[in-house]
């Protein structure tokens, strides 16, 4: 169905199984090791290693591959000199590699070694000598804005917005905030490395390939190899996390897929964690410029955002950190621009909630420092800023409950506890502080396909080229099914992560959920039907429940009907409700910071998340997601910092011995999210919006604005690292 | 990595005389060296393991310290109950090293031996003095957010990343070794490891073949011992900045004090000077303030690491401030 109109009442609703806190259906295969990952895939294969260029930009010269070829087991060594023409585009049209002796990014693959053993591969590819003609390059964002320039994503929103006279509104209002907030470089850390076991059949590919958007995958090779998309198959059944690092295809997919080309053997490419920082993606650091006006009222009279980020001449991804400025807050004059520095680093591309993410790292600090100059309590602020429909599409919200989650928050958290005058709670050393920032992350919703199928013995199962990275997609589809089809759990399969099945969104943009979950209710809905006539029965009162097919005294058993198998296709398509609505999922965060004294060290205390997102489809996987969001969003503000050397084009501290995330003991145990009851009658047939970046949203402010509350230091430079707070500290006696 | 060949040490004689051939690297934990082997920074032809060897027991000496053998491992040595009772800044220094299965691995002589975090000394095609004589030193212009401010060279700025050798340090440890002809000697600890000068890529003063067989604690010094970590997470990261402080405090006076920090220098970094203004203070802020002086003199930030000064005098403060509190 196309989403065209509100949603009524439908076989969800009743939400015995929807909506359960079960435990992930695919949790014992993923702790026992019976979950196989696409580098556990089949063992008689040829291995390849990457070789990074090890400058930024310039010229190969010279590979001398003499030694590497003597070296023992190797198969193959792949260059630019024997490398197959490719098809080209940008990062998510196309992933040629090795194409020829120019070097674009550091790190960029130069060459990959194919040997009998990994080891064998790894120890010949590090005798391989290249040699290099450096040019000069550009890396530093903060540098090179004079270069910057508008994007075009065609896809995409538009760079730039302006709703009545920013500039003269900004200017002749009493109360202004004209701020900078900049974040850094960051990487994706997933666990599983990315990696890739390419098998050709005749002219058939097969790729096992830790990817997050198996369709679009399946695009990207073909397109790349120069070969009919029907004669790629993609397989993802488990990923060991993406936040977006998994979207696109990556170069060991495309290597693999040459090697074995040329070996006729399968072959296995991996990156070591080590390679991921230069050769796949990251999120581009961020210059932003936020200006906010009010009268004395609290009210806002204008708000501006502007935006710097970098990427590859060529690309035109932007970190679009102003969109949801664009809808967050009330306010008559309104400008949000995106400007974009071609730098030669490697792709910047989507990490999880790019845009959102570190845009309300900025947005949120900067209510928050304007609720100081204010001296408003920030949720009141916020309050006061509510607006009735969107600012700036001048559409209603689809649903919207910002002030319920954060009058939630504050209640559950004891914000009346928070003393507004920053360094008046100690607790011995450490001085205390509270923050909380509002949550919005936009609501997507793509196509996707799914088939469901009633076999003789009565169990149900669905098939779509959806993925599972790790959020829970297995879980919440069989129960989609199970309460669709009145089954118990354990008589729904659900198989994902295969491109012979159907179309699915796969896993990005918090699309997943509602996209995939969407289509199964449709094909669950035509299976209904399909039953319901078949004995007569309205498939509209009819209800399904455990395994009969039941009107008023009428009950019939599904196996009665089954014959050979019945099955159903379902699609879900966006429509005029995305048009016409404006769909975003809202929350608030709350956080409790210690600040040490005389070090500076940021310790987070509590936390707490309370949000608004549709229907919850598990209560356990939601938690799950929210939290893992927020402690992403705890990495964005104390730890996370790609630290680019401009000497060299290259990140230093490419490894996770020096990127730090955070860790068990960074993040205490009282951390917790919560759902606020919502159902949207706009989104989808679910009624749910997406909540896999949700968590992410706003939380790394609230931390900001909490080391605010405790020690005074007001860091507009992420992260928030304890060398940029002692000079904030008191003096010790 | 390359190939190598991997040997069994049948004693430590053996060992240490295995240890004496060129490409010869002794295993134990082996959680620094695989990682080096991996990125080809260290290029062993053959592995002698010697964690099979006798030299994993805490001993009580005759004089009432400890000997600590090799291979005990952090873990083991960390909740040895005489260390927890009376050499406390060493059992905290421990714990507050590299993760829990890390320190189940990790041996006492391993982690004196353990190399640098230096970004650039962890990639091969980046100069590095340590890891290529005469490539040059990456990081003096570069990105040195953990490098050293004080007992660096021209020729090279990395830390020591160790917290046990700080604790150690603290406590005036030896270092036993054998060399390939069995003889034996002690070395304080103060003397193992060296500052790098214009060779940095000889890290200690063990000679070629010579191996570490122990490391010996006096009996326990009088004071409050305290180990203060600063780090950037609460596990699982290096030091900017720790400080091992031994304070023996009579009637709110200081009799006698110990400080060694880590973070800050090629080696556990401990100035006799500044101990010496301490003592005989009441450790007020201004016998801390002059206490830092001399502790951080020569001190000198290379940018990134420049926040380490006042760090550490911040740091400096809040321990003794502690513990004339306690």
């Amino acid at each position: 169905m196309d989403m065209d109109t509100p949603v009524g009442a439908n076989a969800l609703d009743a939400e015995k199984i929807v909506g359960k806190p079960l435990d992930r259906v695919d949790g014992r295969l993923k702790v026992t090791g019976g979950a196989r990952y696409a580098y556990e895939m089949q063992q008689d294969v040829l291995y390849g290693f990457v070789v990074e260029a090890s400058i930024a930009k310039g010229r190969i010269t010279a590979i001398d591959t003499y030694a590497a070829e003597q070296s023992p087991g190797v198969k193959l060594i792949l260059t630019h000199r024997n490398a197959p023409r490719q098809g080209n585009g940008n990062h998510r049209e196309a992933h040629p590699v090795l194409t020829g002796p120019l070097v674009s990014h550091y790190g960029e693959p130069v060459a990959c070694v194919i040997a009998e053993t990994f080891e064998q591969a790894r120890a010949a590819a590090l005798l391989l000598k290249v040699e290099y003609d450096r040019e000069k390059g550009h890396y530093s964002l903060a540098h090179h804005l004079d270069l910057a320039r508008i994007p075009h994503q065609p896809d995409g929103a538009p760079a730039d917005s302006e709703i009545g006279g920013f500039p003269g509104a900004y200017a002749d209002a009493p109360i202004q905030i004209d701020v900078t907030y900049r974040t850094p470089l960051q990487s994706h850390a997933m666990m599983e490395p990315h990696a890739t076991l390419a098998v050709w059949d005749g002219d058939n590919l097969t790729l096992h390939t830790a990817n997050q958007m198996l369709n679009q995958g399946r695009q990207v090779v073909a397109r790349t190899l120069d070969i009919p998309v029907e004669k790629v198959r993609l397989v993802s059944p488990f990923i060991g996390g993406g936040f977006g690092g998994k979207l696109w295809v990556n170069a060991d997919a495309i290597l693999a897929a040459i090697a074995s080309r040329y070996l006729k053997r399968p072959v296995k490419v991996a990156l070591t964690r080590q390679q991921i920082f230069h050769v796949t993606t990251h999120r581009s650091d961020t210059i932003q410029r936020i200006r906010l006006a009010t009268g004395s009222d609290g009210l806002i009279v204008a708000i501006g955002h502007d935006v710097f980020s970098g990427n590859l001449p060529g690309e035109q991804v932007y970190e679009a950190a102003a969109l949801q400025t664009r809808s967050l807050y009330a306010g008559p004059n309104r400008q949000t621009r995106h400007r974009l520095v071609p730098l030669d680093i490697p792709v910047a591309s989507s990490m999880r909630a790019p845009g959102e993410s570190v845009g309300l790292l900025a947005l949120e600090c900067a209510m928050d420092e304007l609720a100081n100059k204010l001296k408003l309590d920030p949720i009141e602020l916020r309050i006061r800023n509510e607006p009735a429909e969107d600012p700036e599409k001048r559409i209603p919200y689809s649903s919207r409950h910002l002030v319920a989650c954060m009058h939630e928050g504050a209640r559950r958290f004891g914000w009346d506890r928070r003393n507004a005058t920053p360094g008046q709670v100690p607790d011995g050393r450490w001085l205390v502080g509270m923050g909380m920032s509002a949550a919005s992350r936009g609501n997507p919703l793509r196509f996707s396909k799914a088939i469901v199928r009633l076999d003789p013995s009565g169990s149900a199962w669905v098939r779509m080229a959806m993925t599972d990275i790790g959020t829970g997609t297995y879980t919440i589809l069989t129960q989609i099914a199970a309460e669709m089809l009145g089954l118990p759990i354990d008589r729904v399969r659900v198989e994902l992560g295969d491109t012979l099945f159907p179309e699915a969104a796969g896993s990005g943009g918090s699309f997943g959920a509602a996209s995939a979950g969407s289509a199964l209710f449709e094909a669950c809905e035509a299976l209904r039907k399909k039953l319901a006539d078949s004995v007569g029965m309205d498939a509209g009162t009819a209800k399904f429940i455990d395994g009969h097919i039941v009107t008023g005294e009428r009950a019939v058993s599904l196996l009665e009907l089954v014959g050979d198998g019945v099955e159903a296709d379902g699609e879900i398509k966006p429509g005029r409700n995305n048009r016409e609505f404006s769909q975003q999922s809202y929350g608030a965060h709350f956080a409790e910071v210690g600040v040490d004294r005389d070090t500076g060290e940021v310790r987070l205390r509590r936390m707490l998340g309370v949000f608004a997102a549709g229907r919850v489809l598990n209560a356990k996987t939601a938690r799950s997601q929210a939290i893992g969001g927020m402690v992403f969003g705890v990495g964005a503000a104390l730890h996370e910092d790609l630290v680019l050397d401009p000497r060299f084009g290259y990140f230093v501290n490419h490894d996770l011995a020096e990127y730090h995330v955070p860790v068990h003991a960074d993040i205490p145990a009282s951390l917790d999210a919560v759902f606020i009851s919502e159902l949207d009658q706009h989104s989808n047939p679910l009624k749910s919006k997406g909540i896999g970046e949700l968590g992410i949203c706003g939380a790394g402010a609230a931390i900001a604005n909490a080391v605010f509350n405790a020690c005074g230091a007001r860091v507009r430079h992420y992260p928030i690292t304890l060398d940029k707070v002692l000079a904030a500290l008191p003096k010790q006696a | 990595m390359k190939s190598f060949t991997y040997e069994r040490a049948r004693s430590t004689a053996h060992a240490a005389a295995a240890a004496s051939q060129p490409g010869v690297k002794i295993i134990a934990g082996g959680t620094n060296l695989l990682d080096l082997m991996k990125l080809q920074i260290e290029t062993p032809s053959t592995l002698v393991d010697i964690n099979h060897l006798p030299l994993d027991k805490v001993e009580e000496t005759t004089d009432g310290g400890l000997r600590i053998g090799a291979l005990v491992r952090n873990s083991d040595l960390a909740a040895d109950l005489r260390v927890r009772q009376h050499y406390g800044v060493l059992s905290r220094a421990l714990l507050a090293g590299a993760s829990a299965q890390l320190r189940n691995k990790a041996t006492t002589a391993g982690n004196l031996l353990q190399r640098t975090r230096c970004y650039y000394f962890y990639d091969i095609s980046k100069p590095c003095n340590k890891r290529v004589p005469g490539s040059g030193c990456s990081a003096l212009a570069g990105f040195n957010r953990i490098h050293a401010i004080l007992g660096g060279s021209d020729d090279c700025i990395a830390t020591h990343p160790s917290d046990m050798a700080v604790a150690m340090r603290a406590l005036d440890a030896e270092v036993e070794t054998i060399d390939r002809e069995g003889k034996t000697r002690r070395i304080p600890i103060a003397e193992f490891h060296r500052l790098p000068g214009n060779t940095p890529e000889v890290d200690s003063t063990l000679t070629p073949g010579e191996i570490v067989t122990a490391v010996t604690l006096p009996p326990p010094p009088p004071g409050t011992q305290v180990y203060r970590k600063v780090r950037d997470r609460a596990s699982y990261a290096f030091a900017p900045v720790s400080v091992a402080a031994i304070i023996d405090n009579v009637r709110g006076r200081v009799r006698s004090a110990r400080l060694a920090f880590g973070g800050l220098a090629p080696k556990p970094w401990r100035v006799a000077a500044a101990e010496q203004i301490l003592a005989n203070t009441a450790a007020d802020a201004r016998a801390i303030d002059a206490t830092a002086d001399a502790a951080l003199k020569g001190a000198r930030g290379f940018g990134a690491n420049d926040f380490k000064i006042p760090l550490t005098r911040r740091t400096l403060h809040g321990v003794l401030g502690e513990i004339a509190r306690t």
